[in-house]
Order: C-alpha cells, then structure tokens, then sequence
C-alpha cells in the first residue's frame, strides 16, 4: 500500500498491488460537488495525456470535468458508479474510486501532495 | 443561474466585495450553508444536508428559503391597479384586493422583461419581480406612472418562502388566521406588533406561503418556524430543482426578451378581453404580435423533456431532431429528486412538440435521447378550495 497522493484539483492518486495508479476524488471534493447523479468514466485502453479531461461528475448542481493527473493507459474503471454513483459521495476514498491506469512516469506521482499538504491547502481556502 | 464553476480552485480565495448579504446571513452560516453569489447577493445555495435531501423534504414536509434578494416594489398612488394594466397582458380588471397573479413584463416586440407576482392591496399594488431586473423594473414604472404614483423598492423588507404539505400547519401555529387562505390569495397579518405580508403562493409546485417582513424582525420569526419539527432550512439549489420539476419557469433562462409569453405556454396570460371576440383594445407592449402569435401559433414552443439514462442535459444543450438537424435549445436541464431521473424544458417547433415526440441531445459528444412529455413533471398541489 502506498501513500496517497493528492492534486489541487482534488483528486487523489494510489498505487496498487499491481502498480498501476488508482485515482478517484477526495472527500473535499464530494462535499463541494454535492449529490453525485452520474459519472461519466473513460473507456478502458483509452490513452490519456496529464491534463486533458479523462472523466466528468454530474452533481444535481453541475457538471465538472476531472483532469488526468498522470499520463498513460487506463487499465480499469469503477462499473459500480454506473449504478450507483452515489457512491462517489458516500466512499469517495474508497469504494468510489474512479479509474486506475498505468503511468508513463510513476515518478510524476512524487510531485503531488502529501496528505497533510493536502488537508493545509483546503484549511487555508 | 449560480456559479456553476463545482470545485473551486484552491488557489482563488478572490472574492469581491461588493456582493450583498440577506440579513439572515449568519443564522445561514450557523446552519452550514453553502454561500454563491446570486443577483449580487450571497445566498445559501444549499445547507449541510444537500440539494437532494432538502427537495425531498419540501415535497414531504416544509422547506423556509431565504429569498430576500427578489424585489418587492410597493406602487402608491390613485388607480395604480389601472395604470399597471399598461404593461402587462393579464386582466387586472378582474383581479381582487389581495389576490394575486402571475403575469409579465413585456417589451415592444413581445418579449418578457420580468415575471412576476400582482397583489393589489388597499393600499396600492404590491410587486414581487425577480432580483436581477429589479432596478430595470423600478425605472420601468417610475418612467410610465411618472407622478401619479410613488413607486419603491421595500429595501426594507425581507422576504421568506414557506414551501411544502406541512407548511400550512406550521404557519397556523404562529398565526392561525392564515388558514383561510387560499392558493393566490394574500393578507395582512400581525405577529408581536410587526406586520406580515403573506401570499399562499411560491415557486415549488407544493402548497405554501410567501412572508413579507422587515428586516428588523427576519431572524427572531424565521427562529420562530424553525421550531416546527417538518421545517427545515432549504437553498437555492433546491429551489431550482423544485421549480424545474413543476415546469415552472426561471427567468433568464426559460424566459428573455428573445421569448414571448405565448412560446413559454403563458399565453393562458393574455386576457381574454383582449381576443377578437371580446374586442377590449389591448395597450400592453407587444400586444399586437402576442394577439397574433395567439390566433395564428408560433415558431416554437416551450416543452417538458425525460432523458433516457442518468446523464443530466443542461440548459445551453442544442436539441436535434432524428435526422441530426437542430430544431432548438435546452432552456433549463437537470436532475429531478423526487422524478428521480434527469429532467428539462427546450424551445422547440410546434411540429417537434407532441408529447410522445423522440428528439435528442449532444452532451460531450454523445446522442442523448429525449422524449417530449407534459409539464409539470411533478403534479402541483396547490391549496386551491
């Protein structure tokens, strides 16, 4: 288990058993969001540059888009927000988890924040 | 509509300073509210419990929303009631002393300035109109009653919208006298020496009331109602679902100076007098082109929509028809709690407009499909007998 990782755009990044990077977003996140209704998710195999939108949340109030935080190859997406996208709200560390992919550079993960830079970041916003 | 931009950038604490606060600003804060900037003021877009939860609760209990930034605007003077029929379609000939009615501003080409809510009064005629026209309106009616008539903004006053089946009892609690009410219907009522100004009316499709007051006695009654066990605090967000799912109009997106009230389906406005038959001379702004989109139809027409699956379409969406061709605009667009499905309105052609119709939306890129349904989306249940 690695640590996790997070971005200024609130989403936070771990590395699995199989060393591939599982992202989804932070709790923060979730709450600014409000209820989620639908989560629109990548295709698996699908080729992603850092930075380009790779997934969108649909809250009862908006639509916001989530950008790659690494570039790469998605490798699995989270099937059970189709049903259930709530689950993004209730677990959004956990069971929410959106997609993983592989990492052209692994090494990009070490320029996010740690969780205590994180959780300073939104105590000062 | 409120800022939409969902997760805020951790590094803009910008924030200016000229935005408005509603005098319940506090008492929001205390409840966790999530604050936006709307029409120039901060207002509660929703509290700690969500949009999903505080809609659910209105239509099984009773919702208090602070809308404190709509505009009241008191017209004093002789025969104001017959001046206001200048601008505005409705029949105010057959509209009485506290009852109210839902009617529009109208431009030379038949557009709408502003909805809003009629009162006449013995006093003279009270307006509720939308915050972001409100000075518009006020120069409006200052420029057309000139010195006949002392129009002002009640800069004073707050006002509450007490929403939902168990509004009523919770109103009759504190003042009982409002129990005779009926759906647009208003009075004037005392509570520890203050006056109330009271509607049975509001913008969710459910029984309720609108609450006049000044601003000096807000906190203490909205304390006062939130002691009922059914009433919660609810915001804006809740507000507009709500309202979208009584296919009730939001100005600014279902209704501009681009729409006429007969495209919106207002066109029940339009007094009767002023049909053919009738023969009343019509003198409201645009009336000649409103009479004859009435008798003759129109280029599009405002219509309820279901969306297959569970990805919201919102307003600004371009509506195609099977072929692909565009045929209009989504006007309002989102997901409805209590339908529990994505919902909305467009503008479209007569021709594309029979409920049944199959009719599509490009959301990123992907073929949504719609089907035409009648409006509301969620039957209203008004307090009428």
């Amino acid at each position: 288990m690695s640590e996790t990782k997070y971005t200024e755009e609130h989403e936070w990044l771990r590395v699995n058993a199989a060393g591939e990077v599982v992202i989804g977003i932070t709790h923060y996140a979730q709450e600014q969001l409000g209820d989620v209704v639908f989560v629109e998710l990548p295709a698996i195999g699908a080729s992603i540059a850092v930075g380009s939108e790779v997934a969108v949340v649909e809250s009862v109030k908006a639509a916001s888009d989530i950008k790659a935080p690494l570039s790469g190859e998605v490798t699995a997406v989270n099937d059970k927000l189709h049903d259930a996208p709530e689950l993004a709200n209730a677990d959004p560390e956990g069971e929410g988890w959106f997609f993983a992919m592989t990492a052209q550079d692994i090494a990009a993960l070490d320029e996010y924040m740690d969780e205590a830079a994180y959780q300073q970041l939104i105590n000062a916003s | 509509m409120w800022e939409t931009a969902a997760l805020p950038k951790l590094k803009d604490s910008s924030m200016t300073h000229t935005i408005k606060t509603t005098t319940l600003h506090a008492l929001h804060q205390q409840h966790g509210a999530r604050l936006v900037a709307f029409a120039g003021y901060h207002l509660p877009i929703q509290y700690q419990h969500g949009i999903k939860h505080e809609h659910l609760h209105t239509r099984q209990h009773a919702s208090l929303f602070d809308v404190s930034h709509m505009g009241q605007i008191q017209i004093s003077g002789a025969d104001v009631l017959a001046g206001l029929q200048h601008l505005v379609p409705s029949d105010l000939d057959t509209l009485p002393t506290d009852h109210s009615r839902y009617s529009v501003l109208t431009n030379a080409a038949g557009g709408v300035l502003d909805d809003l809510i009629i009162t006449p009064r013995t006093d003279g005629v009270r307006l509720i109109v939308n915050a972001a026209c409100k000075q518009q309106d006020v120069a409006c009616l200052r420029q057309h009653f000139g010195t006949d008539a002392a129009i002002s903004l009640l800069d004073d006053h707050d006002l509450l919208a007490l929403q939902g089946p168990a509004a009523a009892g919770a109103l009759r609690d504190i003042i009982p006298a409002v129990d005779a009410l009926r759906f647009m219907q208003a009075g004037q009522y005392h509570v520890n020496g203050v006056e109330l100004f009271i509607t049975r009316s509001g913008y969710t499709g459910e029984d309720g009331f609108e609450i006049s007051l000044p601003n000096s006695h807000t906190q203490p009654f909205v304390e006062q109602l939130l002691c009922a066990e059914a009433v919660r605090l609810a915001g804006l967000g809740a507000r507009d679902s709500l309202r979208l799912e009584a296919g009730l109009c939001l100005y600014g997106q279902d209704l501009t100076p681009d729409i006429t009230p007969v495209e919106a389906g207002l066109g029940w406005l339009i007094a009767k007098k002023y049909r053919a038959d009738e023969g009343a001379s019509p003198c409201f702004p645009g009336a000649e082109l409103l009479l004859r989109q009435l008798a003759e139809g129109v280029e599009k027409v405002r219509v309820g929509l279901r969306v297959s699956g569970r990805i919201p379409v919102r307003a600004g969406a371009t509506v195609t028809a099977a072929d692909g061709a565009a045929v209009g605009r989504i006007s309002s667009g989102g997901y409805g709690p209590t339908v529990a499905a994505p919902i909305a309105m467009a503008y479209v052609p007569p021709s594309c407009a029979r409920p049944g119709t199959a009719l599509y939306a490009e959301v990123r890129h992907q073929r949504l499909a719609l089907t035409v349904v009648p409006l509301p989306f969620v039957e209203h249940r008004y307090h009428t007998h």
